[in-house]
């Protein structure tokens, strides 16, 4: 039986009230493609547009470019302020296995030596294959490893969460 | 007969030529080329993509900006690279090409980007590796250099980016340009409607429009309303023979001046694949003017040739 998932734009404005208190003026928000971005794009008018903000394309960090090659377009990443000493906090949709974060971390360290780094999501669904965690998530669900958990985007722009049993 | 440049699948095993290519494989290169553009501005202009693989440059004709923008490519993905010009090699002492290739296979290498004089030579030799190792053509003889196509279409991309209504000409040697040839093949894959080439008679290929060019013999003409510019360079043995009267010659009736560029769209671009003979087919106040992007060709043929590889590697 599919779980009842929880509705993404009351998540997404749970997300950014506790955003909220963490951005001081050394913060930097960077949304990880497709979804990170999508909610960067909602969460930055309500915590501030002068935010400084990137996004990041981890196409080509992924650990299984050697079984998989480049199999999704990749898309320009663009971190335009200095990351040197910055407190970032990356955004991304879905947490899962935490490989999509160590290839953003690794990718980061390469535009130069943030103070820390924090991750804040929508959905924590468990299986986490790295010691890696979010600081923030807004709903964690264990889901079985054969299903896929994405942030979808309708016509008018608004989100909403599906979940595939993938074969 | 299957294309030998994919796999089974449809995937780019090797990049021989782009005459063949369908759409989508070129507007995957210029769009992952895109997201490497952005790597040669950071503080480390390096990703671990390749890491681990070794990309052997094996040229056989000299070369200075195609080998070093190969080897710099490669070591921003991380891979390791052995540069082999033939005058120092074992060809020297008459090894076959195919025994250079088999003992540098021997030595694990995973890619081999090839310049030869021989048009077909990276044909050859990607129809006689193993399996698991690509093949870059890096220029063939009069045939096709693949690389400098796809970089010259993206650096057009870059400053014209509705390719669906360009007007390009291209200038000089055809007959003896593979670099003509890539031009060509590229910019009509992706669906620019006006390619013109610009040439005496003698330095044209015979049956040249049947490439889907529109042929003039005169720059006012056939410079008229177009938005790109792409010189050819003119080599210096063909300026004394049978082809051309003189340098001087060429240089007044086919060389690129400020009062030619004039006949073409005020924002019209200048393109080069080098290396230039200055005063020869292009004036330098052409060259180093504001409508040039020949430098910026240069920075691009880094992010084009690191999508190739990489493309081709992630294709095992």
């Amino acid at each position: 039986m599919k779980p009842n998932l929880p509705n993404a734009e009351a998540l997404l404005s749970d997300l950014a009230i506790q955003l909220k208190p963490l951005i001081k003026p050394e913060t930097a928000l960077v949304g990880i493609h497709s979804g990170g971005v999508w909610l960067l794009d909602r969460l930055l008018p309500i915590l501030g547009a002068d935010i400084p903000h990137g996004v990041l394309d981890v196409s080509f960090y992924r650990d299984d470019f050697q079984q998989r090659g480049l199999h999704t377009e990749p898309k320009p990443s663009q971190i335009n302020f200095d990351v040197k000493d910055r407190h970032i906090i990356l955004v991304d949709d879905v947490f899962y296995t935490g490989r999509t974060i160590r290839a953003a971390m690794n990718e980061l360290f390469d535009y130069g030596r943030p103070a820390s780094i924090s991750l804040a999501v929508l959905v924590n669904r468990g299986g986490r294959e790295l010691p890696i965690a979010p600081q923030i998530s807004t709903y964690e669900i264990d889901l079985p490893i054969n299903s896929n958990l994405q942030l979808l985007r309708k016509e008018d722009g608004s989100f909403y969460l599906q979940l595939e049993e993938s074969v | 007969m299957r294309n030998p440049q994919l796999t089974s699948d449809g995937k780019l095993k090797h990049l021989l030529t782009i005459d063949g290519l369908p759409r989508n494989i070129l507007n995957q290169i210029l769009d992952t080329a895109e997201s490497f553009v952005g790597v040669a501005e950071r503080e480390v202009k390096k990703v671990p993509l390749l890491r681990g693989k070794t990309v052997c440059n094996i040229f056989f004709e000299n070369s200075t900006r195609t080998r070093t923008t190969f080897e710099i490519a490669a070591k921003r993905l991380s891979a390791d690279v052995i540069n082999l010009n033939v005058n120092t090699s074992s060809q020297a002492k008459g090894e076959t090409i195919m025994d250079t290739i088999d003992n540098l296979t021997a030595m694990h290498a995973d890619m081999f980007v090839i310049r030869h004089a021989q048009s077909g030579a990276a044909h050859f030799i990607a129809q006689h590796v193993e399996p698991h190792i690509h093949v870059i053509n890096a220029g063939d003889g009069r045939h096709a250099h693949p690389t400098q196509g796809l970089l010259d279409v993206f650096t057009v991309r870059r400053y014209k980016p509705d390719m669906h209504n360009l007007r390009v000409a291209i200038i000089g040697d055809v007959l003896h340009s593979r670099v003509a040839r890539s031009e060509i093949h590229a910019l009509t894959t992706l669906g620019v409607p006006e390619v013109r080439v610009i040439a005496p008679k003698t330095l044209l290929p015979a049956h040249v429009e049947k490439l889907g060019v529109h042929v003039y013999h005169d720059m006012k003409e056939g410079l008229k309303d177009v938005d790109v510019i792409m010189m050819l360079r003119l080599q210096n043995e063909r300026m004394n023979g049978a082809l051309l009267p003189s340098a001087q010659e060429y240089f007044k009736c086919f060389g690129l001046t400020q009062e030619k560029l004039a006949y073409a769209k005020p924002d019209a671009i200048v393109m080069h694949p080098g290396p230039m003979n200055r005063g020869v087919e292009i004036d330098s106040a052409v060259a180093d003017g504001s409508q040039s992007v020949i430098l910026p060709q240069v920075t691009y043929g880094i992010a084009v040739r690191m999508a190739v590889m990489s493309i081709l590697a992630g294709n095992s």
